[in-house]
């Protein structure tokens, strides 16, 4: 087991994919919360023309794709105050205008094909370089310090923007914090799972995390469990079958789920017989102090 | 914080009876020709409309009438297209002592992705006070006693979506409760509610105006919560249509101070109505 230890390039591997495990369900949880699940693959979509434009102006594609993916979240985010009903075609045409110009451009640069794309949308943890790696370390633990240190503030306001915004909380500098936050995850975990499979980081171990749980807290908790062992379990297998990293940590985390939703019936009937147990208690506060 | 922090109650304890303590002359809310639409709808067409501190406003009026619209206006989430809206004598543009105002927004019956703990909710509360700052033990004790003031101790770390609409109520006003603030503002507090839960929320409210705290409220019907109530303001068509005083009603154990001038003749009128002669 130790032998992938033994690559320099597999301990890269594994060092992204432990970061991208920790952060993907951790920015994940609040698009969940306020149920823009799919806004992570949206993001995804943008950030190819930024991967295109690093290979247009030969520098790192992780610093242009976060550049570009996070003025699209930002943009995301404007649709979503001003769009009102016609918010989701224009959120559509962001998507597709990121996608198609990705392409453009990469067909722009000398020597630049289609093809080139091919290891951002699908991932090549295997090929993370030195340079990458220490932006992947700097990006996920921006993105950390935000969702955790800011998890009580995000949480209000993903769970009910009118009462945080009358808490006098700064709603929408958070909201704009937290979607720059989720181009950054993109970003950080394009090189892992490819731009195409990222959002299923950022949903599924949440999605999974939140049929056995009953709080925000413990959800997020386990949810970042599951997403550590997918990523680094899935980079392990793929290391030993020779199989493609990406499709297998979501295979792996999609399996996650199915295994917890077996559990889900079992766990829901130990706690109706604890709420049964409890229920009398309860009716005593509510009945019997006011002489009902 | 330009507003001076008061302690709740100040003026309750010092008004001896004489205009008891709660002049309109010193709202906590004051709009004044609110007009405001949704969309291209006029819904306000010149709202007039003030709540002396400690006092208790319930606005009633038929569906569409404006009252949601009128409260949401009232905590800046409707902007105003004319008149003005001053809370705690500070015009809206300026104000920023959120922390003295706890909100009760309407119930929504669509569920968070992710599930909350009863206490989770109650705590986002106290943020309030805390805003981008960790929250520490004061905070913890306030929520726990939001929480036992609605009769929800108990079921702090269920689930939100697991209780029924009476429960999750209680907890959405143990979440305002929290902040320990001096003004409620409350949208359909008992809409959906369970008569038992009411009765629980009628108490927890009664506890909060023989405190000092000021409350607006949104009913369809005063129900449990008559006693409470100095004055009921009726809507109609965006306008307000008449202002009521339901005295007989009135429970004197919430308002601890009303019995602090009993010689008072009866005939008086006990709460200024806050408009204009």
């Amino acid at each position: 087991m130790t032998e992938l230890l033994d690559y320099a390039f597999m301990q890269r591997a594994l060092l992204a994919a432990l970061l991208v495990g920790v952060a993907a369900p951790a920015v994940g949880i609040y698009l969940v919360q306020r149920h823009q699940a799919i806004m992570g693959d949206g993001i995804g979509h943008i950030a190819l023309t930024g991967v295109a434009l690093g290979f247009l102006l030969s520098t790192n594609a992780v610093w242009t794709a976060v550049l570009v993916a996070a003025a699209g979240a930002v943009a995301i985010e404007l649709v979503r105050w001003y769009g009102k009903a016609r918010g989701d075609i224009a959120l559509a045409m962001l998507f597709y205008g990121g996608m198609a110009g990705g392409v453009m451009i990469i067909n722009l640069a000398p020597g630049g094909s289609t093809g080139d794309l091919l290891t951002a949308m699908f991932g090549s943890i295997t090929t993370v370089s030195p340079a990458d790696v220490t932006a992947i370390v700097i990006l996920s633990c921006a993105v950390l310090a935000v969702c955790l240190g800011l998890r009580r503030q995000l949480f209000a306001v993903c769970q009910d923007e009118e009462f945080a915004r009358v808490t006098g909380l700064p709603v929408r500098l958070l909201n704009l914090l937290l979607a720059v936050t989720a181009a950054v995850t993109v970003t950080v975990a394009m090189r892992v799972v490819g731009l195409l499979l990222v959002s299923a980081l950022m949903v599924i171990p949440v999605a999974a995390a939140q049929q056995v749980t009953r709080g925000f807290a413990v959800t997020l908790g386990l949810s970042v469990a599951l997403g550590v062992l997918v990523a680094l379990s899935g980079t392990a297998v793929s290391f030993y079958a020779d199989v493609p990293p990406g499709a297998t940590i979501v295979l792996l985390a999609i399996a996650a789920f199915a295994v917890l939703a077996a559990f889900t019936p079992a766990a829901a009937r130990r706690r109706a017989r604890l709420a049964a147990r409890r229920e009398p208690s309860g009716m005593l506060e509510g009945e019997v102090a006011r002489g009902g | 914080m330009k507003e001076p922090m008061e302690p709740k109650g100040t003026e309750r304890n010092e008004g001896t009876g004489v205009a008891r303590g709660r002049s309109a002359a010193d709202p906590v809310v004051a709009l004044r020709g609110a007009h405001a639409a949704l969309g291209s709808r006029p819904v306000l067409r010149g709202i007039d409309l003030t709540v002396g501190r400690g006092e208790v406003v319930a606005l009633l009026g038929a569906n569409g009438s404006g009252k949601s619209t009128t409260v949401r206006a009232a905590v800046g989430q409707v902007p105003l297209t004319g008149g003005a809206l001053e809370l705690f004598g500070t015009p809206l543009r300026r104000f920023r002592a959120w922390r003295r105002l706890g909100y009760v927004p309407q119930r929504s019956t669509a569920a968070a992705g992710v599930p909350a703990t009863v206490r989770e909710v109650v705590s986002s509360g106290r943020l309030a006070r805390r805003g981008l700052r960790p929250l520490g033990r004061a905070d913890r004790d306030a929520v726990t006693r939001a929480l036992a003031a609605v009769g929800m101790a108990e079921r702090a770390r269920d689930s939100v979506g697991a209780l029924s609409g009476g429960q999750h109520q209680r907890v959405l006003i143990a979440r305002a409760l929290a902040g320990e603030p001096e003004l409620l503002i409350m949208d359909e507090p008992l809409a959906g509610v369970d008569l038992a839960s009411q009765r629980v929320l009628a108490d927890a409210l009664c506890a909060q105006v023989a405190e000092g705290v000021s409350v607006l409220l949104v009913l369809h019907e005063l129900g449990p919560l008559a006693r409470l109530i100095d004055r009921t303001v009726v809507l109609r068509d965006g306008r307000v249509e008449r202002v009521e005083h339901p005295e007989r009603l009135h429970d004197p154990a919430c308002h601890p101070h009303d019995s602090a001038a009993p010689d008072e003749a009866p005939a008086a009128p006990r709460i200024g109505t806050g408009f204009p002669a």
